[in-house]
């Protein structure tokens, strides 16, 4: 079956809309659309960054995962306290294999859970002083940190802690940064406004007072790769063979002097426009760092991003890009003659976070695969007018899409493949469609780069192609 | 009055940043584009327009600045 027409496509969300109640319906309406080429701001077709609907299934996360869990958690010599009850701090640990160098423990703190462990006494007379205690106990415990951050869960902000004040008495006492992060869950309507907390607070509390310095001609910082699977690793070697001087990882396998130090960068080269804008921009305003957004999922990609990021350094950086493309050439053959007659023609749907509905598409373009649906959970409108572009004419556009909706929508469409959360995963491998958990690669990785290329190539065929899909039908139901 | 980013993208237009309403839209028009003025009417590609209070000289871009609904 071939991808939906556009007359069939709107047809299906309407179909999909019917069951809602009135109210429902119409706010549902304006987030469901159908690609088209012709517009070029997506605000004409749909709607984004809103309230959840009360009553239906949505996969969104909240303020804290969006700072905790993505911007500051893998930043790796600081410790980031969960400050609230035990369980946001557990559930959301080491999740996102957000992988790093170093000792755990030691100096590096990655995979471990920091909380305060709330109790209803913390509630009731106020969590300040058990907050000051745990903070000295990390620093007694754990000397070798560079910082702790403060990540504040739901109670935090209902109660009205002073975490500030604790912060600024604390890190006085202890000689580090202590930063306190207003995360609290019930901020915004997703984890995007975590994404945005966390930029600010690392405004305020991290780059507040960094001026300007000398920097090298070739000085660039990785901005918003969060090394999931090792993404940083393969997106950065790729940068240092051309000759750039990569200073700084956000927040991947990066450091808090790391972070200290991209003000003296030459460029931001930003990944996830989505969760780290927000501290491009204003480095640009503040330090007038530009910067550029950048694609390295597939060859095609790459290789646009690759020269685009070396046309605004001298030749020999462009020479470098150009020398890259080359190496990597044979390479990306290999896949492609390996894996494109496995995978050609296939179908995709993604429902996914920050940047990979765009981002990955051309990786699949690249396998000959065809991307038919795609939504963001979090998507802001920005996110959804670099998207149009993307993605073929009469495709079928969610944002934060229902369990319902995307059912209804994979039951009619049939993808050969669905990239999504885990939340999706085992439903739809019960309906019979292969799956890819997307957020965090499936426990694989990593799929940037040319490396992550071969990887994100083999694994899309070892689920689409895998036998058990064909092993669903009970023998005696065959029939003859 | 929303804060509104202004900057050149890659290709040297002018841009309009309303962090606000997600609003990323190139500047069609500027009223006072000179060395020595520069800001007053502002129309964005989607039609929408805004006042900014002309500056003068001309400053930097990037740059920050209030401006007014009109």
């Amino acid at each position: 079956m071939s991808a939906l027409t556009r007359a069939e496509a709107e047809g299906l969300i309407q179909e999909v809309l019917e069951v809602y109640p009135e109210a429902a319906k119409q706010d549902r309406a304006r987030h469901l659309a159908v690609n088209d080429h012709a517009l070029e701001r997506s605000k004409k077709c749909i709607t984004a960054n809103r309230k959840s609907l009360p009553g239906v299934m949505t996969a969104r996360g909240c303020a804290y995962a969006g700072s905790k869990g993505v911007v500051w958690g893998p930043i790796k010599d600081m410790i980031h306290v969960s400050h609230g009850p035990v369980g946001c701090g557990q559930y959301s640990r080491a999740g996102r294999r957000n992988y790093y160098v170093g000792f755990t423990g030691v100096n590096t703190f990655g995979t471990m859970n920091f909380t305060s462990d709330f109790q209803e006494k913390d509630v009731v007379f106020g969590g300040d002083k058990k907050l000051a205690k745990v903070l000295a106990e990390i620093e007694a415990l754990f000397p070798v940190n560079k910082g702790i951050s403060v990540q504040s869960e739901c109670p935090i902000g209902l109660i009205g802690d002073d975490i500030e004040a604790v912060a600024r008495k604390s890190s006085a006492e202890i000689g580090k940064p202590v930063i306190p992060v207003r995360c609290e869950g019930f901020r915004g309507v997703s984890q995007s406004l975590g994404h945005h907390i966390a930029n600010d607070s690392i405004r305020d509390w991290v780059l507040e007072g960094v001026t300007r310095g000398e920097s090298g001609p070739y000085d660039v910082a990785i901005i918003g790769d969060y090394n999931i699977g090792g993404d940083a690793w393969s997106s950065r070697i790729l940068l240092e063979e051309m000759g750039l001087n990569v200073v700084a990882q956000w927040s991947g396998d990066g450091t808090l002097a790391e972070l200290k130090r991209t003000p003296q960068v030459r460029m931001n080269l930003l990944h996830c426009y989505r969760s780290m804008n927000y501290i491009s921009r204003h480095m640009e305003t503040k330090y007038g760092i530009p910067w550029l957004e950048y694609n390295f999922f597939g060859p095609t990609k790459i290789a646009e991003s690759l020269r685009q990021i070396a046309s605004h350094f001298d030749d020999h950086i462009k020479e470098g890009a150009e020398r890259v493309i080359a190496r990597y050439q044979p390479l990306v053959d290999a896949i492609n003659d390996k894996y494109r007659p496995r995978l050609n023609g296939k179908r995709v749907m993604l429902y996914v976070g920050g940047l990979r509905p765009r981002h990955v598409v051309g990786a699949y373009e690249d396998l000959g695969m065809e991307v038919v649906g795609a939504g963001y959970e979090f998507g802001h409108n920005d996110d959804y007018d670099r998207t149009l572009k993307e993605l073929g004419d009469a495709t079928l556009l969610y944002d934060d899409v229902t369990g319902y909706e995307m059912e209804k929508f994979v039951e009619r469409i049939r993808p050969d493949l669905i990239g999504a959360g885990i939340k999706e995963k085992y439903g739809f491998q019960k309906m019979g469609i292969p799956f890819r958990q997307m957020h965090s690669w499936d426990y694989s990785g990593p799929y940037h780069g040319y490396d992550g290329y071969a990887i994100f190539a083999r694994d899309m065929d070892m689920t689409v192609n895998n036998p058990c899909w064909q092993k669903l039908r009970a023998p005696w139901k065959k029939g003859a | 009055m929303p804060l509104v980013m202004l900057r050149k993208d890659s290709e040297g237009r002018l841009i309009c940043y309303v962090p606000k309403k997600d609003l990323e839209a190139r500047v069609t028009a500027l009223e006072h584009d000179g060395e020595e003025l520069w800001g007053g009417r502002l129309t964005l590609e989607d039609g929408e327009s805004w006042y900014l209070e002309p500056i003068s000289p001309r400053p930097g871009l990037p740059f920050e600045a209030r401006v007014k609904r009109i």
